[in-house]
């Protein structure tokens, strides 16, 4: 199982996956926005996203929980 | 010229703007959002209103508000700065329909620039070199596939509405279907993203070791219209300028004429006044290059222009707009500069660094010019561009001036919660590449990229 965090304060822009969307590593799983840049979080290994814990147009702050893939 | 003048931008551009304004005699209207209260081109304007809270669609984005502010402060013309507000035409009319000066080309001109097909066919139909590629919007992956091989790979994905990110090279079929979906997406998500149906694809060939070059432009009062030099851009990343200098190594002087020439095409074309860069691909190997656009604004990189010329490009706008020659007889450029730009990030990862600026001091020495948006104890936030400050060096010579920039990113200090670029560019500047000055569009990624 591995948690996906947040490494910076952005805005949710886009949430690219779905809870039980299988995903590879590298895949997208959400779009940050954050001093007019496009930041996409990445699946860092394969699996299945389990749980997804942000919605687009929310703030997230660094180390805040975006998604687990198990 | 008009008594008074609103800005209607933010930070170092803001600032710069102001300056000039101020030098003129004029009084300057700075408008602001509640994020940046505290910066300083808001106490260096002779007057500021607030707009509204951060989000730019509530402050420096929403036109009713920034015309209702122009109308309390009695202003008679308003800059729109180099960001969006610049290339929009909607914009430049509704300033004009209030009556009020619009320190721009006109809005006919902004709209036909900002379609790239449209553009295109205009500057062609002027005798203006373009990229050869497909300028009818390409329906689907099948038929991008077929074009292209026509065209030869590689071949370059873009958005007709020239919407920032969207734009990718493809070199085989695999990759120029991934591109294409890659591309329309982009597009959909810009606000500038299509018309109706969604965004249109363009293809066009891709040139390899290609530099970025623009010719800064400025059409008189009278319809005539003058070229200032070019600016080199090809140290980017993205779609982010890192570097930029004037005149380009990559360019010899019998490139450079012909560029000009076609530059002044294109704006004649076009009906252009005031500020505006014609977009250049230069293949250095063939020492050709083709047109790619025009902006038709005030550009970020204009400062080397104005060290080089020793022509103030926001006086002459005001000028302009106003309906008088320009201040200065002749362009004569001299010496070299180089622009570096200084960002809130991460200079690892590139990723945005916004934070409180607890040490702000700045390189001081000769040909040295900073225009800054920042100062000591100022909060960076993440609502904005991570652009902090943009320092510019002059020398007479290519390697006087890359001494002096060196010296000068070493001695400049940022310090606090956020980070800067300040190493990056410290490494960029001495990148084989970059000293030698052979560098392309593709540099920065080489730099980048983990060995």
């Amino acid at each position: 199982m591995a948690e996906v965090r947040a490494e910076m304060v952005a805005n949710v822009w886009q949430v690219v996956v779905a809870e039980g969307d299988p995903v590879k590593e590298g895949d997208t799983l959400v779009i940050l926005e954050s001093m007019k840049m496009e930041i996409p979080v990445l699946a860092e290994e394969p699996g299945t996203v389990s749980a997804l814990a942000v919605r687009e147009g929310v703030v997230v702050q660094e180390g805040d929980l975006i998604a687990v893939v198990s | 010229m008009y008594e008074s003048v609103l800005v209607a931008s933010r930070g170092e551009i803001a600032s710069r703007i102001i300056h000039t304004v101020r030098a003129l005699g004029l009084k300057a209207i700075a408008v602001y959002s509640e994020a940046d209260a505290d910066l300083p081109f808001v106490a260096e304007a002779d007057e500021a209103i607030l707009l509204g809270p951060a989000e730019p669609a509530l402050s420096y984005l929403d036109v009713p508000r920034i015309l209702e502010a122009a109308r309390r402060t009695n202003a008679r013309a308003i800059h729109p700065g180099c960001g969006s507000l610049a290339g929009n035409a909607a914009f430049a009319r509704r300033v004009e329909d209030a009556g009020l000066g619009w320190v721009g080309p006109p809005p006919l001109a902004i709209a036909r620039m900002s379609d790239r097909i449209n553009a295109r066919n205009l500057m062609k139909e002027a005798g203006v070199p373009v990229a050869p590629g497909v300028w009818e919007p390409v329906p689907d992956p099948g038929t991008a596939v077929q074009e292209a091989e026509r065209i030869g790979y590689p071949v370059m994905v873009k958005a007709a509405a020239g919407a920032g990110g969207a734009m990718a090279a493809a070199r085989d079929e695999a990759a120029l279907r991934k591109a294409f979906e890659t591309v329309r997406a982009a597009a959909g998500r810009s606000p500038s993203g299509g018309s109706g149906g969604g965004p249109d694809i363009l293809l066009e060939r891709f040139v390899e070791r290609a530099r970025h070059v623009g010719v800064q432009i400025l059409g008189l009062a009278d319809g005539t219209v003058l070229a200032l030099g070019e600016r080199d851009r090809s140290m980017r990343h993205g779609h982010r300028t890192m570097a930029e200098e004037t005149p380009s190594p990559g360019v010899t002087p019998a490139l450079r004429e012909r560029m000009a020439a076609a530059a002044v095409r294109a704006g004649e074309a076009v009906g252009h006044r005031g500020a505006g860069t014609v977009e250049c691909l230069v293949d250095p190997a063939a020492q050709d290059f083709f047109v790619l656009g025009m902006s038709t604004r005030l550009q970020a990189g204009h400062p080397i222009t104005e060290l080089v010329t020793g022509i103030d490009l926001v006086e002459q706008q005001l000028r302009i707009a106003a309906g008088e020659p320009p201040s200065f007889t002749e362009v004569a450029p001299r010496g070299h500069a180089v622009g570096l730009r200084v960002h809130a990030e991460d200079p690892v990862r590139f990723r945005p660094a916004p934070g409180e600026i607890k040490v702000w001091e700045e390189p001081v020495g000769e040909g040295i010019r900073i225009d800054a948006g920042y100062a000591e104890g100022n909060t960076v936030t993440s609502h904005y561009d991570p652009l902090l400050a943009k320092l510019c060096v002059r020398g007479e010579t290519r390697d006087d001036t890359l001494a002096r920039a060196r010296a000068a990113v070493g001695a400049f200090r940022i310090e606090g919660a956020l980070k800067t670029d300040l190493p990056f560019l410290a490494g960029l500047l001495g990148h084989p590449e970059f000293a030698a000055g052979t560098y392309d569009t593709g540099t920065v990624d080489r730099m980048r990229a983990p060995s």
